[in-house]
């Protein structure tokens, strides 16, 4: 567990969150509905979202998450310009990155741990492109994907959160973060969903 | 503003370095997948930082040559997105059947899947025997492998599935050989293919062509190479040729945007206006 809880945590980072990155896998998709219900309509965070998809499927992720949850979300697509109040799912077949002018980009290289999009792309593109200003949340699943790519937002002075692996419906995932880095922030799928509430709020 | 970082200028500055002596122009590329590779690179060649690399690169021309196959992607299947070959299959080759000869472009062709791919559709729709394929890459070890024709028996099988569903006529099998765990692929089918060495971002336009298959290379350049890229292709085709990209790019926000009008936007073939 977190030496401290998640509200000092957050209040101990030193600079202002100007987006968020997310990681789930195996269990992700009931794991990001819980996260996301607690989003205002008009939320202020530009937020990316890498969940492992079966390759060359067309993908109605997007669609789904934003009439679930009541919010504006999309499949990425490339050179994009990342907006505020927008929920963006890598789509599946293409790894996603977020470049240094906050656009979003594409690319067809090897799968990492059988994925693409591979988490570990999206984190560390992110981790270069914001900094300080980024915090990255890795959930469920059943492989490494995103461990490496979690430590690199940590290392470039990002706020970092790893789902408790015992509330993890795959504990794989988050146990290879922890194996790595000590995040900010180790906790449950509702504490999660609080804190991105007063992520908004900030 | 801030300094830039260190690690940004050494990248700049290996790319700068790789342009000037080699004429090989990375500068408009994506920074994020360009950072990734020559981090790779790193480890791969041994070097403790992109100074170190770039010092090698400019004093060993074989050092740039293993460097090349780190920058450039050779990930490739054949009939990848069969959706795409059989939009082709059936509304263009039809079209492009009343042409008495043709050519066809394959742009970043990397290590030839693509090529072959093209060659089956074009021989199955009667139109190999009356067509040049021009298939360019900036790699020449890519391009030699593509001439070669081997491909790798263990992907035989979802080359097949993909083959299908692009509504191929035959057997997949019909076209290769199994020989040294490799399929080689007949040779009939790159009879009338020319690999050439040729680079989007610093080369012109060799050719009139009446088709213009570039898949999954414009998403790796940045918006004024990708404008220079179209403008080749438009540039090279015929009135009212045909243009594919792959199933994530798109002309819509390019300069171009109006020069091409889209034939099956999901497969992404559009048709020059």
């Amino acid at each position: 567990m977190s030496p401290r809880n998640w509200q000092q945590a957050l209040a101990a980072h030193p600079a202002p969150i100007e987006a968020l990155v997310v990681g789930a896998s195996a269990g992700g998709v009931s794991a990001l509905l819980t996260i996301f219900s607690g989003l205002p309509a008009n939320f202020r965070l530009p937020i990316v979202v890498v969940l492992h998809l079966q390759d060359n499927r067309r993908s109605e992720l997007a669609e789904v998450m934003g009439r679930r949850l009541g919010v504006t979300a999309k499949e990425a697509e490339s050179r994009e310009q990342l907006q505020a109040g927008t929920l963006y799912f890598a789509a599946p077949g293409y790894h996603l990155s977020i470049e240094t002018d906050h656009s979003l980009s594409f690319s067809r290289e090897e799968p990492v741990y059988f994925s693409r999009p591979a988490i570990d792309y999206l984190f560390e593109s992110a981790a270069d492109a914001y900094g300080a200003n980024l915090a990255g949340i890795l959930l469920t699943g059943a492989n490494q994907d995103g461990a490496a790519g979690l430590a690199t937002i940590k290392q470039m002075g990002g706020f970092t959160v790893v789902q408790d692996p015992q509330d993890a419906h795959v504990p794989t995932m988050p146990l290879a973060a922890l194996e790595l880095h000590q995040p900010d922030v180790v906790a449950g799928l509702e504490d999660i969903r609080a804190l991105l509430i007063e992520l908004e709020a900030a | 503003m801030a300094p830039e970082r260190t690690r940004d200028i050494e990248l700049r500055l290996l790319v700068e370095a790789i342009y000037l002596k080699y004429n090989y122009d990375f500068r408009d590329y994506s920074g994020a997948s360009l950072k990734r590779r020559v981090r790779h690179a790193l480890i791969q060649l041994k070097c403790q930082s992109i100074s170190a690399l770039q010092e090698k690169v400019l004093h060993e021309p074989g050092v740039f040559m293993q460097l090349l196959q780190y920058l450039t992607i050779p990930v490739s299947e054949m009939f990848r997105d069969p959706g795409y070959f059989l939009a082709l299959r059936q509304n263009v080759m039809p079209i492009l059947r009343t042409y008495p000869s043709l050519k066809i472009w394959i742009a970043g062709c990397s290590t030839g899947e693509e090529v072959y791919s093209m060659a089956i559709l074009l021989k199955e729709e009667g139109l190999l025997e009356r067509s040049i394929i021009y298939a360019t890459d900036i790699n020449p070890v890519s391009l030699e492998r593509a001439e070669r024709g081997i491909f790798s028996l263990d992907n035989m099988h979802s080359y097949t599935e993909n083959y299908q569903q692009a509504g191929g006529l035959k057997s997949l099998s019909d076209y290769y050989t199994a020989a040294y765990d490799g399929a080689l692929f007949d040779k009939t089918l790159r009879a009338n293919i020319t690999f050439a060495d040729h680079s989007l971002a610093t080369d012109t336009v060799f050719a009139e062509t009446h088709l213009v298959s570039c898949r999954n290379v414009l998403i790796y350049f940045n918006k004024p190479l990708q404008d220079r890229a179209l403008g080749l292709f438009h540039e090279s085709l015929c009135h009212r040729g045909f243009l594919g990209l792959g199933s994530k790019e798109s002309i819509d926000f390019s300069a171009y945007a109006r020069s091409f009008e889209a034939l099956s936007r999901a497969e992404r073939v559009f048709r020059k206006l």
